[in-house]
């Protein structure tokens, strides 16, 4: 059994005639350890499906209209508030993107931390183990820096913090929503390992968000690439980013800048992420597409099984995909 | 002739200032900067949070106010210079700024927001030249004219930073300088802002002093770069070179830090331990020692001068050849 199940999610704003669907059909598994990567633009609800793992979105304005998400077997959505409380920050910890607006600014750093103990490990509630927690995350001479108020620390330092925090109750599962966006990229890089490394050392699984394809080849295993809602495509990372065989995620890999090409000018995706609520009809990708045909504005594709552990929603995958072509740096 | 020259710019801002007494300590955000950008040209500067890029390209336009050194713009040194006759001259340097969600008055619709660079500087004779000329600018940067009279809110980031581009460039600037202007938006979108700004810059031959610190982006767009650690250029070179063969430690670092979309890729990643330290208190010696996974011993106490080590490739490193 996997750790985490989503079948068919189904998020809406909204009601009646105004009722937008955020999250349309979104399934996804992720085994004990693994690390899955969701990747999209903003707007493609990504972070709306991240948040609902732990039933986050609240409700209204956001109606969970359909689906399950099952950890370990348990079907979130259906839990009491108070199973809810024990699975937040529990089994499954946030850590989001903006570490400065996350943490309290009246509170010691040591204080939050320990009060995440408080409530899931009443045991080690202690600063030994808040030391041990941010040793664990890489902060030099932790004991120093417990009584540090938020605004002492840099952004890195910051987000390790949120890092330990997230880790104190032990979780099965991380998600991470672009937890290094607002950060440099010296940073972010440090950032990346240390989720690498954790994972390995603590043997937790990994959901990662970020709208970068840049950061995700260190970290994950398998990658799963959102638009307007809907997964686009699905496979293992090194076959998706190698070959990626939906146009958008191709496009999406396109437009990341390399170092060591030498282009005149960038391959940008044209136009903006439809808004929630006026999602074009046919495949909703179509208006941006580059390969788009006249039979793509009025059948909406299904997300099909292509071959063994990758699923792609375009039906023109096989006639797009030109052999060797696909990677940027081919 | 450049365009714009910086000579020795020193940009200190005091700190932990006591009522009474004199002991006063200085942020050295900018300690003795120096370069060039000729017309049309695009310098990248690049560095971490804290080092000083963005004062230093808001002191290169007088929007912060320099300690010492000369800004000579178009052979004239607006270091100086202030009130009235700064003003004027102010059209002819604009800025884009990181953050387009702080950077545009939430309750002024973009042809007010656009429409006041050209009232200040009187470049709209009547209502409707100026009506026109805002059309034309937001067609410009690739926006609807059907949509000057709403309001920031209701665009998207990247669409924002267009309006931000409009307004720069509405006064026909000879440079603007683009505080991070791509940071803080999807990478497929950063795409489309950098055509624009190339674009802009193809058609109006406006030069850019483009502040970042993502290599990548900075590379793709410059043709020179300037790294910047702790208030001072510890690299300059054209981008291509300074990319190929990085002289600096520091340098080399970033560019190891780089996000890289093959999972195969073959590079070796050069982690930097730890922040960039206090500018208040720098090291001695070498401002990067601490961090360097290369320093020696003369590292901590000797200061290494920006040396030329290939045409026009200079680095302050003890140990660079």
């Amino acid at each position: 059994m996997p750790l985490l199940e989503i079948k068919n999610l189904q998020v809406e704003f909204g009601s009646g005639a105004h009722a937008a669907r955020a999250v349309d059909g979104v399934s996804l598994s992720l085994e004990a350890g693994k690390t899955l990567c969701l990747v999209g633009e903003s707007g493609s609800g990504k972070s709306v499906t991240a948040l609902s793992i732990a039933k986050l979105v609240p409700s209204p304005p956001a109606r969970y209209v359909g689906g399950e998400i099952l950890i370990e077997g348990r079907d979130v959505l259906k839990m009491s508030s108070r199973e809810l409380r024990d699975i937040r920050g529990g089994l499954v910890s946030y850590v989001f993107q903006e570490p400065g607006a996350s943490l309290n600014p009246v509170f010691r750093i040591g204080a939050q931390i320990k009060e995440s103990l408080k409530y899931h490990r009443p045991a080690a509630a202690n600063d030994t183990e808040v030391i041990r927690l941010l040793k664990l995350v890489g902060i030099p001479a932790p004991e120093s820096r417990l009584r540090n108020y938020p605004h002492e620390l840099s952004g890195g330092m910051q987000q390790r913090v949120m890092i330990a925090m997230a880790l104190a109750s032990q979780p099965k599962l991380l998600v991470a929503d672009e937890p290094t966006t607002a950060l440099d990229v010296t940073i972010q890089a440090q950032i990346i390992e240390l989720l690498g490394d954790l994972r390995k050392q603590l043997g937790m699984a990994v959901l990662l968000i970020t709208h970068n394809l840049g950061i995700v080849g260190d970290l994950a295993d398998d990658v799963a690439v959102m638009y307007a809602g809907q997964i686009v495509e699905h496979g293992p990372v090194r076959e998706v980013l190698q070959r990626p065989l939906h146009p958008y995620t191709q496009a999406l890999i396109q437009s990341v800048p390399d170092l060591e090409a030498e282009v005149e000018r960038l391959t940008a995706i044209p136009g903006t992420v439809p808004l929630l609520g006026s999602f074009p009809g046919g495949c909703r990708f179509h208006p941006r597409c580059p390969k788009a045909q006249a039979s793509c504005s009025t059948q909406a594709p299904e997300l099909a099984s292509v071959k063994a552990g990758r699923r792609v929603r375009c039906p023109l995958w096989d006639s797009l995909l030109e052999p060797q072509t696909v990677s940027h740096r081919a | 002739m450049n365009l714009l020259e910086i000579q020795d710019l020193k940009v200190h801002f005091p700190v932990a200032q006591r009522l009474f007494g004199r002991t006063k300590e200085f942020v050295r955000a900018v300690d003795g900067v120096s370069f060039t950008i000729a017309p049309g040209e695009t310098v990248g500067l690049v560095g971490e949070s804290g080092c000083g890029k963005t004062t230093l390209g808001r002191a290169a336009i007088k929007l912060v106010e320099p300690t010492s050194g000369r800004i000579m713009f178009e052979g004239e040194d607006i270091a100086a210079l202030s009130g009235k006759e700064l003003r004027a001259r102010r059209r002819r340097f604009q800025m884009i700024f990181q953050d387009p969600f702080g950077s545009l008055d939430p309750r002024r619709t973009v042809s007010e927001i656009i429409g006041e660079a050209l009232d200040i500087h009187g470049l709209a004779p009547d209502a409707s030249a100026r009506r026109q000329r805002i059309d034309a600018l937001l067609k410009d940067v690739g926006l609807d004219p059907s949509h000057a009279s709403r309001l920031p809110h209701e665009f998207s980031g990247g669409q924002r930073q267009r309006i931000g581009i409009a307004r720069a460039v509405a006064v026909e600037p000879k440079l603007i300088v683009c505080d991070e202007p791509v940071s803080a938006l999807d990478v497929s979108v950063q795409a489309q802002i950098i055509n624009l700004l190339q674009d802009l810059q193809r058609e109006h031959g406006i030069a850019y002093l483009f502040v970042a610190h993502d290599l990548a982006v900075v590379k793709h767009i410059s043709r020179r770069i300037l790294v910047m650690y702790l208030g001072r250029i510890v690299e300059s070179g054209e981008a291509k070179e300074v990319c190929r063969a990085p002289k600096h430690p520091y340098t080399q670092a970033l560019l190891s830090a780089v996000p890289v979309v093959d999972p195969d890729s073959k590079r070796q990643r050069i982690l930097l331990a730890g922040d960039v330290p206090s500018p208040i208190h720098p090291p001695g010696g070498c401002p990067f020692h601490p961090r360097c996974p290369v320093a020696e011993a003369r590292c901590k106490t000797e200061v290494p001068p920006l040396r030329e080590l290939g045409s026009g490739h200079w680095a302050a490193c003890h140990l660079a050849t």
